[in-house]
């Protein structure tokens, strides 16, 4: 009972420190000065803004397209990448993830310098393409990184055993593989859309003419001070997710009670 | 498995040869490259932007970061595990949504996020106000190293938390029963089973905080108030500032050396090669 | 599921379509953050019937690199006077035609013909100011004249530095009385030798973080640029500004033309409309930063926020101070480089 409520009260103190900034930031999105140095009245000024800033909701959509679409690629081409390399000989099978380590460990500017030069010598127009291309190239390691040890975890029998019974391997992987490593999968998704909603310096070197995403708006500002508009614009943000992630957790729990 | 999947990885092959290999290769040529001469085109290979690195200041730069590095994958396995342990016993259900909640700060801007530290740390931030209110003594930790390591485990909590996460949830609760059964207690079950399985775990969190920790030099710039060149802001000074790509791709190779290195080390510990990605050696 | 996704790339494809609909005419506007009223955007549209697509740099190097990458299409950038010189040198500009922007006449003649754009053909000034010392009067007591109160053991703890490196070796540089552009290593020693002396004392290096934390007097003496002064005495009554007697850096952001522009008449209509002075007027009273324009100048002269040596400091001031405005060291980068990244190998405070 004890090691329970320990538990629970390490939770709750881990929540709040992931937490705290955060709260922050939502109560100086109602400041009604623009400096986060001091409080000087509660103002919806910066929201009214925020809807007018045409330019910030730009920076939205694009964050949220590249976000998503680089998250959904790179997690159907990672996983079945993880796949394959696991049957690769040992030689290749090292060679794949060394070089699969390579974009996690260079610095940001290093990659950012040399993709914007491939783009470059390919003759390709900067903006949303090549800024997909780039999150793509950052987000696919991650997901291998996080499936590869599911499928070693995984008992090697199963697909084996399904394949006697008459699938096919594309059978074999669809219905026993990847029910097995979802939870690699799932983690991989997520590493990827974190990784691709906060990335600042590739994007800014890959992106241009027109595209742009939130970061780039931020880090732009960070010169001259912060605008309270992304605080707004960041409350509505982990707003908008709790309010899912609550609903999605009641919908489940009350499928479970139908059940 | 079937042998034909390997095929499954030759798109990435293909794809890694063009977007990951080419630019390396290409950073690779530049870090050999006589910076002297103005003209790229009539370059002069030459190693002396890897000998300059080697001078007393270079080499400090290098193993701050390392040693920031260090600490805050420390830190981060220590906070973490236990997290990602008080998770895996909650229901299944639950987990999903907690684990959502562990990585839904970093969807909002990390440059956000830290500045919101800076607010709660300063000298006259929200923490002292609170310590005030209790009548305690104000703490001074902004502009610290131990801002820094704050800062990292903030912002890489998360990427420990999952994999060890994933490595708990398939521990087999039967291994720890029978453990019991067999007369061990907890630490020898956390020790004898527990910790083995969790390892891959383990070693992949530990890579995935250990080399953003490394290379990053945003939060030790607004934490630590500019008072160290980190390895990361050294190399962005050479493409950016000073236009020495040549230098900057130098600084790159060796980072990544090092990097690969304390990855081989870590490797060590995992006999098996089951954490992500087996190294060869 | 797979209808699912179809569904999805379909509605992007059509969001994406119809983001480029929009059939009139471009303009690729290239600024800083947080550096204009985005209002004056929206009536650059209307009054030109055309769309300013605006985007975002946080400093002059990485402008630098992106234009020069070439790739896109920038019609206007804001660079500052150091990198206007590169960037002129590099070719990457196009000369203005002057008879498009007749506002250009209200530019003051002291921000014409400056150093980095000698004949003045490439540049329309946008914001000029200074580099001074923002300290607390309810701390310090003492007048405060000369840079190396930075370097006075009261204060230990207690000064912000600007965290760049040619920001922090001009101010090294000045108090020895030497240029802040100087090419002699021996200088730059000395300059060094100072600034490492100085690390004890110094709080942090910082850039914009100066401002929130000199509002809320985390500090009580800092390096910071006038534009930021202005903004930050608006919201603290307590910190004043002064530029030492040993000088300091004046500095100029200009309007420019890339060679990436693709609508360079239409660029030419943008320099002009941000020079208009009611133009002018709303985008320095949102940015704080000190007008070239002398109409706009005569606008905000009464206002209470521009009196003060920040936003505008007296003519004889400037006169008889010995001010510089920075250059492009061309490969010299090297070494400040150098020189700089050894101070901060040095041991701090703690």
């Amino acid at each position: 009972m004890v090691n329970k409520w320990l538990s629970r009260c390490y939770l709750a103190i881990m929540f709040l420190f992931l937490y705290a900034p955060i709260a922050v930031l939502i109560v100086f999105s109602f400041n009604e000065s623009k400096s986060s140095g001091k409080w000087t009245g509660f103002s919806l000024h910066w929201y009214e803004e925020l809807l007018q800033d045409s330019q910030m909701q730009t920076a939205l959509f694009y964050t949220i397209i590249v976000a998503t679409l680089a998250t959904a690629i790179s997690t159907v081409v990672g996983t079945f990448t993880s796949i394959g390399i696991f049957k690769l000989t040992k030689k290749t099978k090292a060679f794949v993830l060394n070089v699969n380590y390579l974009p996690v460990i260079s610095p940001d500017i290093v990659l950012a310098v040399a993709l914007m030069m491939l783009f470059k010598t390919l003759k390709m127009k900067f903006g949303f393409t090549t800024m997909l291309l780039a999150h793509i190239m950052f987000c696919i390691p991650y997901v291998v990184l996080s499936v590869l040890p599911r499928l070693y975890a995984m008992n090697p029998n199963l697909a084996e055993a399904a394949m006697d019974l008459g699938a096919t391997p594309m059978q074999a992987i669809r219905k026993v593989v990847i029910p097995e490593i979802l939870p690699g999968i799932m983690a991989g998704a997520l590493m990827a859309f974190t990784m691709s909603i906060d990335d600042f310096v590739i994007s800014y070197f890959t992106a241009g003419n027109g595209v742009t995403n939130l970061s780039i708006e931020v880090y732009s500002m960070a010169k001259r001070g912060i605008r309270p508009t992304v605080n707004a614009l960041a409350t509505i943000m982990v707003s908008f997710i709790l309010v899912s992630v609550l609903i999605s957790n009641n919908l489940s729990i009350k499928k479970k009670r139908e059940v | 498995m079937h042998e034909s999947t390997k095929r499954l990885s030759y798109p990435y092959i293909v794809w890694i040869s063009i977007i990951i290999i080419i630019p390396m290769l290409l950073i690779f040529l530049y870090s050999l490259i006589d910076p002297s001469d103005g003209n790229p085109m009539a370059f002069r290979l030459t190693i002396d932007n890897y000998v300059k690195f080697f001078s007393p200041i270079y080499i400090s730069t290098l193993a701050r970061s390392l040693w920031i590095a260090v600490w805050s994958t420390l830190a981060c396995l220590l906070l973490g595990y236990p997290l990602a342990w008080v998770i895996a016993q909650c229901h299944p259900k639950k987990q999903s949504s907690l684990l959502l909640l562990f990585i839904m700060p970093m969807w909002i801007n990390m440059l956000l996020r830290t500045y919101a530290w800076i607010s709660i740390l300063g000298k006259n931030g929200i923490l002292n106000n609170i310590l005030e209110f209790f009548h305690l003594a104000p703490v001074d930790i902004m502009y610290t190293d131990f801002a820094i390591i704050l800062g990292m485990v903030y912002n890489f909590l998360p990427f420990m938390v999952l994999p060890i996460h994933t490595a708990i949830a398939k521990v087999d609760k039967n291994l720890i029963d029978a453990a019991r059964d067999l007369g061990a207690n907890n630490r020898q079950v956390f020790s004898k089973v527990v910790f083995p399985l969790t390892l891959p775990g383990i070693i992949t969190g530990v890579i995935m905080v250990f080399l953003p920790a490394v290379s990053t030099f945003v939060i030790p710039q607004l934490l630590g108030g500019g008072q160290f060149m980190m390895i990361g802001n050294l190399i962005e000074k050479q493409f950016l500032l000073t236009g020495n790509w040549y230098f900057g791709s130098a600084l790159s190779m060796i980072l990544m050396i090092f990097i690969l290195l304390s990855i081989w080390l870590m490797k060590r510990f995992d006999s098996d090669g089951q954490a992500g990605g087996a190294l060869p050696w | 599921m797979k209808k699912g996704l179809m569904m999805f790339v379909a509605s992007i494809a059509l969001l994406l379509s119809a983001c480029s609909r929009d059939t009139r005419e471009k303009l690729y506007v290239y600024n800083v953050g947080e550096y204009i009223d985005r209002e004056v955007l929206n009536l650059f549209e209307e009054e030109f019937n055309c769309k300013v697509i605006y985007e975002l740099y946080d400093s002059n190097e990485t402008m630098y690199q992106k234009i020069k990458a070439g790739g896109t299409n920038y019609d206007v950038a804001f660079p500052s006077d150091y990198m206007v010189e590169k960037m002129i040198k590099d070719d990457l500009l196009i000369p203005l035609d002057y008879e498009l922007i007749p506002n250009f006449q209200y530019i003051d003649e002291k921000y014409k013909h400056l150093p980095y754009d000698p004949e003045n053909s490439y540049t329309v000034p946008y914001f000029w100011g200074t580099v001074g010392i923002l300290y607390d009067q309810s701390v310090i007591k003492e007048p405060v004249d000369s840079w190396s109160v930075l370097w006075d053991d009261a204060y230990k703890g207690n000064v912000f530095m600007y965290d760049s490196q040619r920001d922090s070796l001009m101010v090294a540089l000045k108090l020895l009385g030497y240029s802040m552009n100087t090419h002699d290593i021996e200088e730059l020693e000395e300059a060094k030798q100072l600034l490492i002396d100085q690390r004890p004392l110094v709080y942090a290096y910082v850039t914009d973080q100066v401002i929130d934390n000199m509002i809320s007097g985390n500090a009580a003496l800092a390096v910071v640029y006038s534009g930021d002064a202005t903004y930050i005495m608006d919201e603290n009554e307590n910190m004043n500004y002064v530029i030492p007697k040993e000088g300091s850096n004046i500095w100029v952001d200009s309007m420019v033309i890339p060679k990436t522009a693709q609508n360079v008449e239409l660029a030419h209509e943008f320099i002009n409309f941000m020079q208009r002075p009611d133009i002018a007027l709303m985008n320095t009273e949102y940015v704080m930063y000190s007008t070239p324009n002398t109409e706009t100048l005569k606008m905000v002269a009464d206002q209470e926020w521009t009196q003060n040596d920040a936003y505008s400091p007296s003519e004889e001031l400037l006169a008889t101070l010995p001010m510089e405005t920075f250059r492009d060291p061309g490969e010299f980068i090297k070494q400040y480089d150098d020189i700089w990244t050894q101070v901060l190998a040095a041991p701090n405070r703690r």
